[in-house]
Formats: structure tokens, sequence, C-alpha cells
């Protein structure tokens, strides 16, 4: 009861209750008709060409990629940013050369065109 | 031993219930606001024995009725199991983010003192975090298992942009923990109740008569992250200006395409849901919470020496009032922000969020980091 995540599990119970409680809704009121024509895929009108697991395009991988690498960086600072006040200058320091390498890193993918979008 | 657990199920409930009307409200707010905005009259026929209530009975009373008895269309070329999931996992976390902010301070009972707020977790806003980047899943898999090429493009776009906006957004609140030095929100609340002289240093005179009276809210010592901040949440929520994902003239209603009834009513409460919930935490993180100006437990005690005191029951009545008002605040400006601007292209949105925000959030943390280095 005193741990700090039971009211967590309370609330968990609680929209998971609500989520499911909407979905059987969903699934048993309406009505159920399907025609060929329903189930192709709606694509503004045209009749569909070709399947619709296609390739994209490269570059949201690569946004994928960058984002590991910056987020995990992110959360390096954290623990630094909670006990900032008692490192002082140390903590000042080390962060800096930290985020200096980060920098470097974020330059480096500026200038390869890994922001560019056209 | 049951009291606390009724306790603690009432809280959760009433989080719960509160998040999920106001998302209705807000849904109304939208109808009716985007129609004064444009000059149209808006939803104003269901009734109720002749009362429509300025067409709050269309949003709140027949739009659910009717989402929920239309067709449940699955696409019978997609994937079914993960089609029926995906709208559970984009709800779902919507609806929990909530837990870790507090809508007030402590309320004694006789004996008894009840935090105001669901879960006080030493982790905090990490758990935010954490639960509003699963967001993504559901859309993702609703986008990939629809079977639809309009769906995937928005689930791709979607997922990028959540993703880069999720760094700029994470990198912006570093400096509002460095000022408080903690991740409970609880105690980024009443970190907040003090005036921001008690942040200045002795030899600053001139600064803090001049600006010491301000209470010390994150907006006040940390302008630029609050900017940040709001541009990333609105982002995260897939709004306007950052509504590429659906782009409804685009790419029909992107990753929700192949969706109706009950299932899209679930995206719809989700979205809705973040709404609420990135309001309340602009406000926890920069509006001083549930704080109220010069309100401490006691009263109100003004900078200027007067004081007026209050009994406890109204004080905490007055903070959860004014939280709510705050809260309400934030949300009918993400409703007005997406009447009055236009969609950005694609590339522009990318640029916005590694180019600008990316490089402004490492700014902001290496100049606070100096600042409080040079106060101390």
């Amino acid at each position: 009861m005193d741990h700090p995540y039971f009211p967590l599990l309370v609330l968990f119970a609680i929209a998971g209750v609500v989520v499911v409680a909407l979905l059987t809704l969903a699934q048993s009121i309406g009505p159920k008709s399907i025609s060929p024509v329903k189930a192709d895929p709606f694509e503004s009108g045209n009749p569909p060409r070709g399947d619709a697991r296609i390739r994209f395009s490269v570059r949201f991988y690569l946004v994928a990629m960058l984002f590991l690498i910056f987020d995990l960086e992110v959360v390096f600072l954290y623990p630094w940013a909670i006990l900032f006040r008692r490192l002082g200058w140390f903590g000042v320091i080390e962060m800096g050369i930290f985020l200096a390498l980060l920098l470097i890193g974020f330059i480096y993918v500026w200038k390869k065109g890994a922001l560019e979008w056209d | 031993m049951i009291v606390d657990i009724g306790i603690i199920a009432l809280k959760a409930f009433l989080v719960l219930f509160m998040v999920l009307n106001l998302a209705g409200v807000l849904g109304w707010i939208e109808r009716k606001g985007s129609a004064l905005m444009q000059d149209r009259i808006g939803a104003n026929r269901a009734s109720i024995l002749g009362f429509a209530g300025m067409g709050l009975i269309n949003t709140l009373v027949a739009d659910p009725i009717k989402f929920l008895t239309k067709e449940d269309f699955i696409p019978p070329r997609g994937d079914k199991f993960l089609h029926t999931l995906a709208p559970c996992m984009a709800l779902f976390p919507a609806l929990v983010t909530f837990a870790v902010i507090p809508f007030g301070d402590t309320l004694q009972i006789g004996e008894r003192v009840i935090n105001l707020q669901v879960a006080n977790l030493n982790i905090g806003i990490l758990y935010v975090f954490a639960m509003g980047s699963l967001g993504v899943y559901g859309i993702v898999i609703g986008a990939w298992a629809s079977n639809n090429k309009f769906s995937l493009l928005g689930g791709v776009r979607g997922s990028a942009q959540m993703i880069s906006y999720e760094v700029a957004m994470g990198l912006s609140v570093i400096g509002i923990l460095m000022v408080y030095g903690t991740l409970e929100l609880q105690e980024i609340a009443r970190g907040q109740g003090t005036l921001i002289r008690e942040f200045l240093p002795e030899s600053w005179r001139f600064l803090k008569s001049a600006i010491g009276w301000l209470p010390a809210w994150g907006i006040f010592l940390q302008p630029l992250a609050f900017l940040l901040f709001f541009t990333a949440a609105v982002a995260e929520t897939k709004r306007v200006p950052f509504d590429l994902p659906e782009g409804e003239s685009e790419i029909v209603a992107g990753y929700h395409v192949e969706y109706s009834g009950g299932k899209f009513l679930m995206f719809f409460a989700g979205e809705f849901a973040e709404i609420v919930t990135a309001a309340a935490l602009m406000t926890t993180l920069f509006f001083g919470g549930w704080q109220v100006p010069y309100l401490l437990r006691d009263g109100f005690h003004f900078p200027w020496g007067a004081s007026w005191l209050l009994p406890h029951l109204a004080v905490v009545l007055l903070q959860v009032g004014a939280f709510a008002v705050k809260v309400v605040f934030f949300c009918w400006l993400q409703i007005l922000l997406r009447w009055s601007v236009p969609r950005f292209r694609y590339d522009q949105v990318m640029r916005l969020g590694w180019k600008m925000l990316l490089p402004l959030a490492l700014f902001n943390v290496i100049v606070t980091a100096l600042v409080i280095v040079a106060v101390q």
C-alpha cells in the first residue's frame, strides 16, 4: 500500500477498464456490412494501385538514428542537472566537455546534410 | 488501510474523470471556437427537450453516441490484431500520463494528510516522458496495420516528427531541473512558491528590488525554455501547425484514415487528453502549478508586508482552482493556435526541430549552468 508505485497500479487498472470498455462498445454496437468496394483502401477515391507495403524515404530512418543518439545524451544530462548545485564548477567543466563533444557531433551531422530535407 | 486505498482510488478516478471530461469540453470549444473565428454557426442541432446548450449537447452527448453506433471498419487486407491494438496504445498512455502531475498541495483532514497528486514518484518528469513517448507506437502500429498508403505516410511522418521534438522537449526541461534541483513535480511546484529575490545573491541589489517581488515561477527564471517547451509540446500533440501526420488536405486523415466509429473516437480522445496533459505540464513546470502568487499555507503574505490569513480549506480550494484555471487557459491557447496559423511544410517542421529548437535548448542549458554557478 505504501509503495510509491501502488497508486499508479490503481490508475492503470482504471484506465485499462476505460480503454477496454470503449473498445468493446466500439466493436459490438455498430452494424457490420462489408462490400468489396468498402474493403478497398481509401486513397482519395482513386483505385488503389499496388500494395500499401511500399518503401519510404531513407530520411525517416536517419531521423530515427539521430533521435537515438541525441536522446541518449539528453538522458545523461538529467542526473547532472539534479546534482548541479552540489557539483559547482566541477560539474560545469565536466558537462562542458561532454556537451562540446556532443556539439562537435551535431555540427558534423549538420554539415553532412543529415538534417536537410528536400 | 481501506480508507487509504479508497483515497488512492478516488484520486485516480477523479483525475481520469477530469481529464476525459475536459477532453470532451475541449472538443466543444474547438468546434464552437472555430465557428466563431470563421464566422460560422457551428454545431447547434442536437438538443435534449429543446435544450441545445450552445452545441454542448452536440459534442458531449450526440457525438460519442454517434461514434459508438457507427460501423467499426477493419480493413480486410490489413492486420486485424494490430489495427485493434493501435487505438488502445494511443489512448492508454495519454490517460495515465497525468498521474504524477500535482493538482494541489497537501490537504489535511483531521490527522490524515492527503497529497493532491495520484502518485508521488521520485522520478517524476521521467515518467511523463516515458509514457508520453509510448504514444508514438499507437500511431505507427495503426498506420501500418491499416494497409493504406496514406495512413502509412501519416504514420511515418508522425513518428519522425514526434521523436524529433522529444529531443528538444527533453533538453528544454533541463534548465528547470537545474533551477529547482529535483525531478519530482510536486517539489518543482513547491519550489515556485517563493519569490525571485530568494534566487538572487545579496550583491545584485538593483535587480532584487526591480524584479525580486515576482513569484519564482519557471516562466520568469526560464523564459526561453518555456517557448521551446511549448513549441515542442504542440508538435508532440500533432496539432496545427504541426499536423503533418494527419494533414487532411494532403493525406486525407493520415494515420487514422482507415479508422471509424469507436476506434476513431479513441484516437480523438487520446489527442485531447494529450492536450490537457501538455497544458498541465506547462502549468506545473513554468507557471507555478497550483501556486497562487503570495499565497502560502496559512494565507496571503504580500511582499510589501501586508498579509491576509485564510483557513486551510480555503487555501487548498484556491490552489486547486488556480491549477484548473491555468490548465484550461493553456488548453484554450493550444486550440486558439490551431485555428490561427497554417500548416508547416515537412522540411520546415524538421528544420525547426533540429536546427532551431535543439541548438537553442542546448544554449539554454549552458547559459543556465553558467548563471547558477556565478550566482552561487
